[in-house]
């Protein structure tokens, strides 16, 4: 028991990832678990959109066909999976993946646990009457202010569910708003025993879940120093952690794959979206991230441990997403020579006749692709030889008709403009709806009462 | 120069912050977060003297509202906060970097006085 490793793989860092990595991280190499987090804080605005028109849909849909590619697999090595891919509809999600499974012929063999509680969209007009204001943490706003736009609302809930689920013997979980963290720190706890309320054991488990929860940026993807000498990154080796009783863990990668997992491959995913490194904050505690030990321990392989942690605050964070407005970005690519001046004069042009027709917008930004979109002013001055700059105009405005109309302005300034212009094979730019991110808390106990964690057999 | 190096202010010269350190960067709603990190534990005294939140506020100066930072000496790295960076931030940004996935690179054109030898050890001929 004591020198017992559980080893957590992560299969997907996004919604969007790498397809094959789940099915590598399966066949690959010994691993206990199957991590596969979905859900960026949009997201659950666009399942939900897409709920509202399909009934069964308001999930990760790509989770269902990756389920099919593994099942097999993960049943036959004991592998169990933990993920958030219910998105705004866990239960659909769930229902998919046991369909999968007796297509399969894995019917007795295949336990879904099901998360549900996070959604309090239902809830909303009886939380704020019952003086939950669910103010913007950024903002300090009312929730009161945007309720008629509300188009999603989700808690993040931790890690308590899953590890019921894991104990309930489910060998897939599946879940709505449950935190990145939440998916790694479930099966740890799980497998350990560990108290809940042994504050270092959850930060060191956050820690862990923190470091792989974005896939292969923990393991050579987007890995600034030496970025040359990252090997193999057409198939990467996404990271996997092995935990130990201790409470240490170490982060590596199955042998034969690309990438590399180092102090820096580590140390550049750990400041990945920090705030106050002092307290990482998630249900279940608060990490320190300035306790933090790395140590190169082998080819690939980083031991991270000292880690010190405090308790659960009494509030949970929500994820609310609502309706804002609409924005459409254009471009058009000037060449050599003056191609810089060509675009700049595009753009005086453009933003006169916008004027003109006495449109309004809450927003105008124009970038030049190739002399300042990136990095604004600190670039420097442009090279007057540059072989070509491209215009990009993105406009936002809270009613449709303004951004629409910006849509019809850009072509007609290939001929009614600078010359040597190009690029706009693409057509108009297409209007889209702004769908934007309110972060709230809200007391956890109005919360945790409604989680439930159900078992379901194919 | 030797005897400029051994003095007890030695010499320094400007040097880009890209040739001690490397970084990531991430967003949180408006907020970016740009965390650099010593390409060697031997230069992070050299960051945490003279990477200041004043000199980075003055870096960023036009391009958000304000700084933050805190210190990560088990990791030989500082993680900053800038404010206001990303118009709005995630969806209802129009910036081609909404996500702030480049301000770490921003930063590391930032210039700090480093002592004279250091900094022909480390930037090119």
């Amino acid at each position: 028991m004591s020198d017992r490793v559980v080893r957590i793989a992560a299969g997907q860092g996004f919604w969007g990832d790498w397809l094959e990595a789940p099915v590598r991280q399966v066949r690959g190499g010994p691993i206990d678990y199957l991590m596969m987090d979905y859900l960026a804080e949009v997201t659950m605005s666009i399942m939900q959109k897409q709920k509202s028109r399909d009934p069964r849909a308001g999930y990760a849909r790509d989770f269902v066909p990756l389920m099919e590619r593994i099942l097999p697999d993960v049943v036959e090595r004991g592998i169990r999976v933990t993920s958030n891919a219910g998105g705004v509809n866990p239960r659909g999600c769930a229902e998919a993946v046991l369909e999968v499974a007796r297509k399969l012929g894995l019917a007795g063999k295949v336990k879904v646990g099901l998360v549900t509680g996070d959604d309090i969209l239902g809830r909303l007009d009886e939380l704020i009457a019952g003086g939950h204001p669910l103010a913007d943490m950024e903002t300090g706003r009312p929730l009161s202010d945007i309720r008629d736009r509300v188009l999603s609302a989700n808690a993040y809930l931790g890690m308590g569910p899953i590890v019921e689920a894991l104990r309930g013997g489910a060998n897939v979980v599946v879940t709505g708003r449950v935190t990145d963290t939440g998916l790694t720190l479930g099966p740890i706890f799980h497998e350990f025993g560990w108290s809940p309320q042994d504050w270092d054991k959850v930060a060191a488990g956050t820690v862990a879940g923190h470091i792989i929860e974005c896939g292969a940026q923990a393991s050579g993807g987007n890995l600034l120093k030496g970025w040359r000498s990252v090997k193999g990154m057409a198939d990467p080796g996404f990271p996997i952690v092995e935990a130990s009783p201790d409470g240490t863990f170490v982060v590596t990668k199955h042998p034969r794959t690309g990438g590399v997992v180092s102090v820096a491959s580590v140390t550049e995913q750990l400041v990945y979206e920090m705030g106050d490194p002092h307290s990482y904050i998630t249900p279940d505690g608060v990490a320190d991230f300035t306790s933090i030990q790395l140590r190169q321990a082998g080819r690939d392989r980083v031991r991270v441990g000292g880690i010190k942690g405090g308790p659960k605050t009494p509030m949970l964070k929500v994820s609310i997403a609502y309706f804002y407005g609409y924005k459409a970005v254009g471009t058009l690519v000037y060449s050599w020579p003056e191609a810089y001046d060509k675009a700049k004069a595009a753009d005086k042009i453009l933003r006169q006749r916008l004027a003109d027709l006495g449109l309004e917008f809450e927003q105008i930004l124009t970038e030049f692709v190739g002399v300042d979109a990136t990095h604004g002013r600190l670039s420097g001055p442009a090279d007057p030889n540059l072989a070509e700059v491209q215009l990009r105009i993105g406009v936002r405005a809270s009613e449709k008709a303004p951004v629409e109309r910006f849509t019809r302005e850009l072509a007609p300034l290939v001929l009614t403009g600078p010359p040597s212009v190009t690029g706009f094979a693409g057509g108009r730019p297409a209007v889209e709806e702004v769908v934007a991110y309110w972060p709230a808390l809200i007391d956890r106990r109005e919360i945790e009462r409604y989680v439930k964690v159900e078992t379901l057999t194919a | 120069m030797k005897k400029a190096a051994k003095a007890k202010r030695p010499a320094t010269r400007p040097l880009q912050l890209r040739w001690l350190a490397h970084a990531r960067s991430g967003d949180k709603g408006n907020t970016a977060n740009v965390g650099l990190i010593a390409l060697d534990p031997e230069y992070y005294p050299i960051l945490v003297r003279e990477v200041t939140t004043a000199r980075v506020a003055r870096h960023f100066k036009g391009m958000v509202s304000g700084v933050d930072r805190f210190e990560l000496p088990n990791l030989n790295a500082l993680n900053f906060l800038l404010h206001d960076a990303l118009d709005g931030g995630g969806t209802i940004s129009l910036k081609t970097d909404a996500q702030g996935k480049v301000y770490s690179t921003a930063l590391l054109r930032m210039e700090i006085p480093v002592p004279v030898a250091l900094a022909r050890r480390l930037a090119p001929k």
